[in-house]
């Protein structure tokens, strides 16, 4: 199967729920509403040209702060590390944030079938009171999710529904806030004994 | 008079000899700095020499707390109670620059040195530090076992400044 048609194929299939797509650096991209997540993500994995049975990653963006800043001396305006290669194909250019929304949850998933990849970005809202907009969990479906959505909800405060036990994985029970969003002051300390330092 | 203070200088000498090479350590390996810990250990740089070969795994037979590797604020209140168990006399040393300083973990995380949490005796910086090092640091303590012994030093009974309370 040659790259271009599963997005091509995502997109025939699911013409509504697609809202975007790239290939980058031969790295396939489907933006995806959330709503219809679930219902992607098992057609993803069950039907015979995906056959997605590995779930690589599951990890989120906070993009509230994204280009705001200067930007690291490393990085070219665009976003490409560096100077890209020419050897290597650069069809479309990295399109930026997904959207106006403040987070992206991304997961990477790779055939062991047909051993070929797909990531879907999964824009989330941010609504103005600091509620965040929930996800479905893909649990059900692959059972290694269960402890990379809990790192999520961890770092970033993203829930997902129908998650079996939904709680802290990295950082202590006590510790209040998210520490990969943004807005998490980067010199902030709660720590269980000891002083603040 | 004088007799008296003279032989139990000297009886302090011997055992402060005693102890410094009959060093059974606790180590607390959290991080790659245990690699270092373990060439350490091993024939090549032998610290069997120094007579402290025989790491212990219960805290209450051990007399040197070795805290290898980085230290998140999830594990401080673990590693304090390590040190609570330890029975009197006890040492502590920072192996790596992680639990001498927090190292370049300079986040939400990680202990910004776990002399935060716990006195400690000897610290041996480094990313992670070479046997050189280590070994540098274990002989710095095998010392400082002799003098408290011979000057007359002991530890204050139990120093628990507000700090330190769990």
């Amino acid at each position: 199967m040659n790259t271009p048609s599963l997005i091509e194929l995502a997109k025939q299939r699911f013409p509504k729920a697609v809202s975007a797509w790239h290939t980058y650096r031969g790295d396939e991209t489907v933006v995806l509403c959330r709503e219809f997540l679930l219902e992607v993500a098992r057609f993803l994995k069950d039907d015979s040209a995906f056959k997605m049975n590995f779930l690589m990653d599951l990890t989120a963006v906070d993009y509230s702060t994204f280009g705001k800043g200067p930007a690291p001396a490393f990085f070219a305006s665009s976003g490409v590390a560096v100077s890209p290669s020419s050897q290597i194909s650069d069809e479309d250019p990295w399109p930026g944030p997904p959207g106006e929304a403040r987070f992206a949850v991304a997961y990477h998933f790779f055939s062991l079938v047909h051993k070929h990849r797909l990531r879907l970005v999964v824009p989330v809202e941010e609504a103005a009171d600091g509620t965040v907009a929930e996800l479905e969990s893909v649990t059900s479906l692959w059972a290694g999710a269960d402890w990379l959505e809990r790192e999520v909800w961890d770092m970033f405060g993203i829930r997902f529904q129908g998650h079996p036990d939904l709680k802290r994985i990295l950082m202590y029970k006590e510790f209040e806030g998210h520490p990969l969003r943004k807005d998490y002051p980067v010199n902030k300390r709660q720590p269980l004994i000891g002083p603040v330092n | 008079m004088l007799n008296d203070s003279f032989m139990t200088s000297r009886l302090d000498a011997a055992l402060g000899w005693a102890r410094k090479f009959s060093i059974f350590q606790y180590p607390f390996v959290t991080a790659c700095c245990g690699m270092e810990y373990m060439a350490t250990a091993c024939s090549h740089y032998d610290v069997d020499r120094f007579g402290a070969g025989l790491p212990r795994f219960s805290p209450r037979q051990a007399d040197v707390l070795f805290v290898v590797g980085t230290i998140s604020h999830k594990m401080a209140p673990v590693l304090r109670r390590i040190h609570d168990q330890m029975a009197e006399p006890k040492w502590v040393v920072a192996f790596g620059v992680c639990t001498c300083t927090g190292g370049f973990y300079d986040n939400y995380a990680t202990v910004m040195g776990i002399d935060t949490i716990m006195p400690v005796d000897v610290y041996i910086p480094g990313c992670p530090p070479r046997p050189e090092m280590v070994l540098d640091g274990l002989m710095k303590l095998q010392n400082k076992i002799q003098d408290q012994h011979t000057s007359g030093w002991r530890p204050a009974p139990e120093p628990r400044p507000d700090t330190f309370e769990v």
